[in-house]
């Protein structure tokens, strides 16, 4: 900073630091600080490097036509997931049949309806308070609830019910996000046409929010496909292989197929259980991208 | 209920009050599922303090559901649980807490439209395969050979597969504290001749702090309810100890042993379930209470 | 909106006088206007006249009373973008020491932003780039190896809307000592600051309260004080008032005037009485119609507001504009 005097007369001392000795270290301390953050990053993404790697390094040889068409056996090379599979699917489409309609109009009810402010803010916080309950209290409701208190026994259908209770304050939340976005003019608008407001909900508002909307129930579905302790409680532990019937008895899915295998010390099934979570991570993945698409379809048809 | 406009009531047709009906029960469910959880709990756990006085059940040092002579002191699983979740943040925190900053104050948009999805994929792992990476790579091959004298099953672990499952909560959620600094404190530390790093440690993080705090309460809420990685990593031995080389039960991996095996319905190891399902519910609902109450305090800060 | 986009900045002559006038609330001498020309921008080497005493500004190594070069800040042609858009076109001046320039013109000028350019706070901004020089007692501040965080310590900076950190009032003003590395008695300095902002007072018996439990004109001279306490050479405020009520506002203009004495003060408002009240100086900045920024006209206060050499300028003093 001292060496650029401006004139034939050169600056004045002034020019010199004051404080210039400490600038170095606290530089430095600041160096050293971006150093900590760039590792602690290197050290998350060398997590999931490392996870990504021992699990598709073990589970991809696996994965053949065998392995997706046939049920769990006792050789590990006759094993396959295709119960899971199905059965993790059909809890995933009851799920999304089960939380779409309640959620949203839960949703409904909290941005477009609900005027009470003491309510209103009651709900809202009971929604995000549900948000963290842990998911194996879920279990013990559903078993209460669902398989012992309405009879429905160790189903397929108990375990759905027990997951959309589960999953339904995450789509309430994100059905509430896209509702919130979708501008007051539009609202206004229909309102002056005269519409009441179920007319001016259901016409206008929900087309408007509905990628938004639909973007939630598929990540839920994503979410729930991944869940694993609160089936344990409602059943999905038996050792299937038959492909279930959601109002029979006995079912599995793929977390609890892994959680399975997994506990089993042997190479094979170690190597089993990576293949299914290779399955089950394409499904989540398929589910995301899928999430992804929709809303940029849909957004691009319903410019506002 | 609530009306709609004044000018609109009277001719309100039966079907758009069938509709508003349906919509209003529907916000209700949060509030049932509530009401239904606290009822089955309390339930369930009032037939077991029958059997086993409340007082022996928080202070008794010994948990053997399994084995006789039937033991059910919780100490054990409430230690058990408490020792994985402490070690899991220990981890959590540091490097939740250095990515969220590094996410919020230095990295460019560009690093963070890459960085914000690998944290969320992290985030949204089935805590099934975090279990199996425990049991298939941390325990066997990062643990033996680090740790001398470690089992198949132990609390370091279950530590570390729950950190990594809430470090990504930790920074999210003080990542969007931080970023809620309004900008003219930033502007006003740098005017003073304060560096980048002055700036974010003595000014945005503690005007983060409170938001901060409330992700950590809200990741240790987490890391005590999680179950299947717990299960699989920490293993079943219900244990009063503070040896983090060694196997404990948590209060999710006894529900879950439980469930599993096939205990009676009707028998005082099932019913343990739901006391220990209360406990654990209780202690979750006091943690997200706390963080409401800090974050709500944060809000108002500014 | 405006009838002439001068091309290049035109800065009548003028003379600020040599020694300090006592301020009082409403000025009436600057000294005359007209006499003893200092051609802005950079005057030249060779030119003559404009350097002798008394008060020829702008050159360094010209002294004013103390053996110090007048000027303290000078920009030479200074353009600002904003990526692709340009806030401010070639603006040259200089800032007196110890004096107290305001920089007046309609809103989204880029007053602001001119500002922001002395003390290097619009590195801050992404987008934001600079052409042209800007020195600090003849030193280039965007210079190869210079650091914005000194630049910064020298040149402080006081927001229009009141900034305290959520700390305790004493950590507030403590705050630039301590990361400076301040050996004294940090007591003693939080003290003086704090007596010097004229806030002592009010606050010495709840120096741990939080300094976000002043009122909004309390947090402004705490914000004062915190500038102060890290002993800058030039305050830059940028619309400090604008969030305060008269009372407040004036309590702020007397500080200002008492800190003159020490300190070189460069402020930003839209409040044409407090430019009038408080400066010395008065900059006119407008905009053209591509919305880059310009300097109008610079002179003493008093013929600014009296006797403007540009129709746009009086049409804004007399708020015929903006
Ligand atoms: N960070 C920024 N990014 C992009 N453009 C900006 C930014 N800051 C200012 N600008 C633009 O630069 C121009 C000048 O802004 P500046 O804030 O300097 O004006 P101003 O004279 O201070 O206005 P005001 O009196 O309203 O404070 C404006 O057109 C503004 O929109
Ligand atoms: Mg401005």
């Amino acid at each position: 900073m001292t060496a650029h005097p401006a004139g034939p007369v050169a600056a004045p001392a002034a020019a010199a630091p004051r404080f210039e000795p400490s600038l170095m270290r606290r530089k430095l301390a600041g160096t050293v600080f971006l150093g900590v953050c760039l590792l602690a990053v290197g050290l998350l993404l060398l997590t999931l490097a490392v996870l990504l790697w021992d699990i598709l390094s073990r589970g991809v040889p696996w994965l053949d036509a065998q392995f997706l068409t046939s049920g769990p056996s006792r050789r590990a090379a006759r094993a396959g997931v295709l119960p899971a599979l199905v059965g993790s699917i059909e809890i995933a489409l009851l799920v999304a049949l089960i939380t779409f309609p309640v959620g949203v109009a839960a949703a409904i009810y909290l941005e477009e309806y609900a005027t009470d402010g003491r309510i209103n803010r009651l709900l809202r916080t009971n929604i995000s308070n549900l948000a963290g309950v842990p998911s194996i209290v879920y279990g013990i409701f559903g078993l209460a609830l669902f398989v012992r208190g309405l009879g429905l026994g160790f189903t397929l259908l108990a375990g759905a019910l027990t997951l959309s209770l589960l999953i339904l304050p995450v789509v309430i939340i994100a059905s509430m996000e896209a509702l919130r976005a979708v501008p007051h003019a539009q609202r206004e608008a229909a309102f002056a046409l005269g519409g009441s407001r179920w007319q001016v909900v259901r016409g206008s508002v929900l087309p408007a929010a509905a990628p938004g909307i639909l973007t939630g129930i598929i990540l839920a579905m994503a979410r729930a496909i991944g869940e694993t302790a609160p089936l344990i409680l409602v059943g999905a532990v038996t050792f299937v292989t038959f492909l279930p019937n959601p109002i029979a008895s006995g079912y599995t899915v793929l977390p609890i197929q892994i959680f399975q295998w997994a506990g089993d010390p042997r190479e094979d099934f170690q190597s089993l259980a990576a293949a299914a979570i290779t399955v089950l991570l394409v499904l989540m993945f398929v589910l995301n991208a899928l999430a992804i698409v929709i809303r940029a379809r849909l957004s691009r048809h319903l410019t506002w | 209920m609530t009306a709609a406009p004044a000018s609109f009531t009277r001719r309100t047709p039966v079907r758009e009050r069938l509709v508003e009906a349906f919509l209003a029960l529907s916000a209700a469910i949060g509030i049932l599922t509530t009401v239904g959880i606290v009822a089955v709990l309390v339930f369930e756990a009032v037939e077991f303090f029958r059997e086993v006085p409340l007082l022996e059940y928080l202070t008794g040092t010994v948990w053997s559901a399994s084995i006789k002579p039937f033991r059910f002191g919780v100490l054990p699983l409430v230690t058990g649980t408490l020792l994985v979740a402490g070690l899991a943040l220990l981890i959590a925190i540091p490097l939740g807490l250095v990515s969220g900053i590094y996410l919020a104050e230095y990295a460019s948009p560009r690093i963070r439209t890459v960085l914000k999805p690998l944290l969320e994929l992290i985030a949204g792992i089935p805590t099934v395969v975090l279990g199996f990476f425990a049991i298939n790579f941390i325990s066997p091959i990062l643990l033996k050979s680090l740790v001398p004298g470690i089992g198949g099953f132990s609390v370091l672990a279950g530590g570390i597969v729950v950190g990594i499952l809430v470090t990504p909560l930790i920074a999210s959620l003080s990542e969007d504290a931080l970023r809620a600094v309004p900008r003219s404190l930033r502007e006003g530390a740098f005017a003073m001749g304060a560096t980048k790093f002055e700036v974010v440690r003595r000014v945005v993080v503690p005007a983060a702090l409170s938001g901060i705090m409330a992700s950590i309460i809200l990741a240790m809420s987490r890391a005590v309810g999680e179950t299947m990685a717990v299960v699989l990593a920490v293993g079943a031995n219900p244990q009063l100890t503070l040896d983090i080389r060694e196997s404990v039960q948590t209060m999710t991996a006894f529900i879950v042993q439980i469930s599993l095996g096939d205990t009676p319905a009707g028998s005082l190891q099932f019913k343990a379930l739901f006391a220990v399902g209360a406990t654990l519910f209780l202690m979750t609902l006091a943690l997200n209470l706390l963080s409401d109450r800090v974050v709500a305090r944060f809000r108002n800060r500014y | 909106m405006e009838e002439e986009t001068p091309v290049t900045v035109t800065t009548p002559p003028h003379t600020p006088s040599g020694t300090q006038p006592p301020r009082v609330p409403i000025r009436i001498v600057t000294g005359p206007a007209g006499a003893g020309a200092a051609a802005m921008p950079a005057p030249q080497p060779g030119e003559p006249g404009g350097h002798g005493e008394p008060g020829g500004h702008g050159e360094p190594g010209n002294s004013g009373n103390s053996g110090e070069p007048a000027t303290t800040v000078r920009l030479e042609a200074i353009s600002c973008w904003y990526g692709g858009f340009r806030a401010i076109r070639d603006v040259s001046l200089d800032i007196e020491r110890r004096r107290i320039t305001a920089l007046i013109g309609p809103s989204g000028c880029g007053k602001s932003t001119l500002l922001r350019t002395m003390n290097r706070m619009n590195d801050l901004v992404p987008s934001f780039r600079l052409a042209g020089r800007v020195t600090f007692d003849g030193v280039d501040i965007y210079g190869r190896g210079v650091d914005p965080v000194v630049v910064r310590r020298r040149v402080g900076m006081v927001f229009q809307k009141p900034n305290p950190f959520p700390k305790s009032i004493y950590d507030n003003v403590a705050f630039g000592p301590r990361i400076n590395g301040y050996r004294g008695k940090l007591d003693e300095l939080v003290e003086r600051s704090l007596r010097r902002a004229a806030l002592w007072d009010e606050v010495k018996d709840k120096l741990r309260q939080s300094g976000l439990s002043l009122s909004g004109g309390q947090q402004q001279r705490l914000c004062i004080a915190r500038t102060i306490a890290t002993e800058p050479e030039v305050i830059l405020m940028d619309e400090p008032c604008s969030a305060l009520d008269p009372r407040a506002t004036l309590q702020i203009e007397e500080l200002m005037a008492e800190l003159s004495r020490d300190y070189t003060i460069v402020i930003v408002t839209h409040n044409m009485q407090q430019a009038a009240r408080a400066s010395d100086t008065t900059i006119f900045i407008t905009m053209g119609d591509d919305r880059a920024g310009y300097v109008v006209e610079r002179g003493p206060t008093l013929r600014i507001f009296t006797n403007p050499e540009h129709r746009l300028t009086e049409d804004y003093v007399s708020g015929r504009f903006g």
